[in-house]
């Protein structure tokens, strides 16, 4: 098993932060993992975006042209990486914001209410998590257990009472799938 | 927490890596895509455990003369850049190296020429080669491809530089340095004390007991028959360096029809490269030199009596591609590519220049 993983988005939504939890999760189930960022003028306001490898084998190229699964939350993004996904893989989007679809036929796409649904539960913050559950439903690469212990491991012990927030949040987007 | 595998950037491994293998000092000053190491350090305090000194220095030029006074007293000393950062601190290399100085110099290259880019590059390969400074010298250049191996190359390069007392460079990129990878680093050593130095370092210039005349840490020497000698002196020491102390890898098909020459981030893509080539049915293999300085010539002359041709990948307008084609002697044809300025080539490009050299 491999899984090439693009997420992308504005700055501040969390975006290298999930993909962090995603591959901290991997590396608890003793996967192969990369993890690299555009840190670039992207970081510096714009889009981020990081490129996730979780696999069975060593990682070799930490950078991609196409990939299994694109994760966008912002138009710049989607346009960007849309075409960017292999045929038969996997697109999921925030469809906040968004004026221009995806429009491809040849692969999976996962329209995701994940604002929507982190504003009413108040978790603004947990935006993020929303979005990781989306993709865990379609993509079960790591188990919650797993995810949890990544966010156990990567949270600074003074904000562990936000676990459960947490939780909630992955939750609730594997149900908006 | 000994062997616990961690998920770090290759910047912060350097950092812990440093802490573990009983460092002495780190001096630097920020720069994309390198400032983990020196963000890292601080927030790890090692002053307050090791008694690890860590100062933020007011320039490049201040930190590489404070490595010059470190290792001049026998102490394990480090610092980290990129690539403009290292332009600065060539007076001190140089300086070190003549002096017989060991210290370890981190470079985690971005995009040139002058303040270029903060994205990554790897531009910086035919300055860290044939040493970078005046006169004639070199420094050992090792090029991780791994956040293991920046933590790992840390000791290792720290152990060259003691074993040869001369300047070691660590020629990494802003990919490396940037990116998350699992690794389990070194176990804790300590720190030498004093009296471990002066035993290890009889030349260091650590105090002077009365059993010993004075030790004399400097690169000046007027009178040009001592300074023959001493180059002389220096000569012979990369000789046995150039003996000793080759590092590379050999991986991808066994019976290939063609190679790549790579090192750092251009290999990692090469090792993808190799993969999708496998698919559609070309065997390629991947030579990577991990020691830049000395290069592993041999290695690539005997991979060159394999294959038809050779593909040198490597982020800059062609550097490397000069020790291949030297170690080859034109047997076959060597091509090259790179994508400069801050951009990386995908694996999926480098394929496409390949299968068009078949």
């Amino acid at each position: 098993m491999t899984q090439e993983i693009i997420i992308a988005g504005f700055g501040g939504q969390g975006v290298l932060s999930m993909g962090k939890i995603l591959a901290y999760a991997g590396l608890m189930e003793d996967k192969e993992v990369s993890w690299m960022p555009a840190y670039g003028p992207e970081q510096r306001g714009g889009t981020a975006n990081v490129t996730v490898i979780v696999s069975d084998e060593k990682v070799s190229s930490p950078v991609l042209s196409s990939y299994d699964t694109a994760i966008v939350l912002n138009q710049p993004s989607l346009d960007k990486f849309e075409h960017m996904v292999k045929p038969g893989g996997t697109l999921i989007y925030d469809d906040f914001g968004i004026l221009n679809h995806p429009t491809r036929t040849d692969i999976n796409i996962y329209r995701i209410q994940a604002m929507q649904a982190a504003t009413e539960m108040k978790l603004m913050k947990c935006f993020n998590m929303v979005v990781l559950g989306g993709y865990l439903k379609v993509h079960p690469i790591v188990s919650i257990e797993s995810v949890m212990k990544a966010l156990r491991k990567t949270l600074p012990e003074r904000h562990h009472h936000l676990l459960p927030t947490n939780e909630q949040a992955i939750l609730r987007g594997m149900d908006l799938v | 927490m000994e062997n616990e595998v961690l998920l770090l950037k290759g910047n912060e491994a350097i950092a812990h890596a440093a802490i573990r293998c009983g460092c002495d000092g780190y001096f630097g000053y920020p720069i994309t895509p390198q400032s983990e190491v020196l963000e890292t350090l601080a927030l790890m305090k090692p002053w307050e455990t090791t008694g690890m000194v860590v100062v933020q220095a007011e320039s490049e030029v201040a930190s590489v003369n404070m490595l010059y006074g470190g290792g001049g007293c026998g102490k394990k000393v480090m610092t980290s850049s990129s690539s403009v950062g290292i332009a600065l601190m060539q007076e001190g290399i140089t300086y070190m190296a003549g002096a017989d100085v060991p210290c370890l110099i981190v470079n985690v290259q971005r995009g040139g020429p002058g303040l270029g880019t903060i994205q990554p590059g790897q531009a910086d390969y035919i300055q860290a080669t044939r040493g970078g400074g005046n006169g004639d010298y070199n420094v050992i250049v090792l090029a991780p491809n791994s956040v293991q191996e920046m933590a790992d190359f840390v000791d290792l390069g720290f152990d060259l530089a003691f074993k040869y007392c001369t300047p070691v460079m660590m020629l990494a990129d802003g990919v490396i340095g940037q990116m998350m990878e699992k690794v389990v680093l070194p176990p804790q050593k300590p720190r030498r004390t004093n009296e471990e130095i002066a035993e290890q370092c009889p030349w260091a210039s650590l105090g002077k007991p009365k059993t010993r005349g004075v030790n004399v840490i400097t690169s000046l020497e007027l009178q040009p028959e001592k300074m023959e000698l001493k180059n002389h002196k220096l000569q012979e020491k990369y000789r046995k360096i150039e003996e000793n102390e080759v590092r590379y890898e050999l991986t991808g098909s066994e019976n290939p029809e063609v190679a790549i020459v790579a090192f750092g981030c251009s290999s990692r893509i090469s090792q993808k490269v190799v993969q999708l080539a496998k698919e559609e049915g070309i065997e390629v293999a991947l030579l990577r030199p991990i020691t830049l300085w000395p290069f592993p010539y041999d290695a690539v002359k005997e991979l060159s009596k394999k294959v038809k041709s050779i593909l040198v990948v490597e982020n800059n307008a062609g550097q490397m591609v000069h020790d291949v084609r030297y170690a080859i002697e034109g047997r076959i044809p060597v091509n090259q590519y790179g994508r400069f300025g801050g951009i990386i080539p995908t694996p999926m490009e480098i394929l496409e220049v390949l299968k068009k050299q078949l």
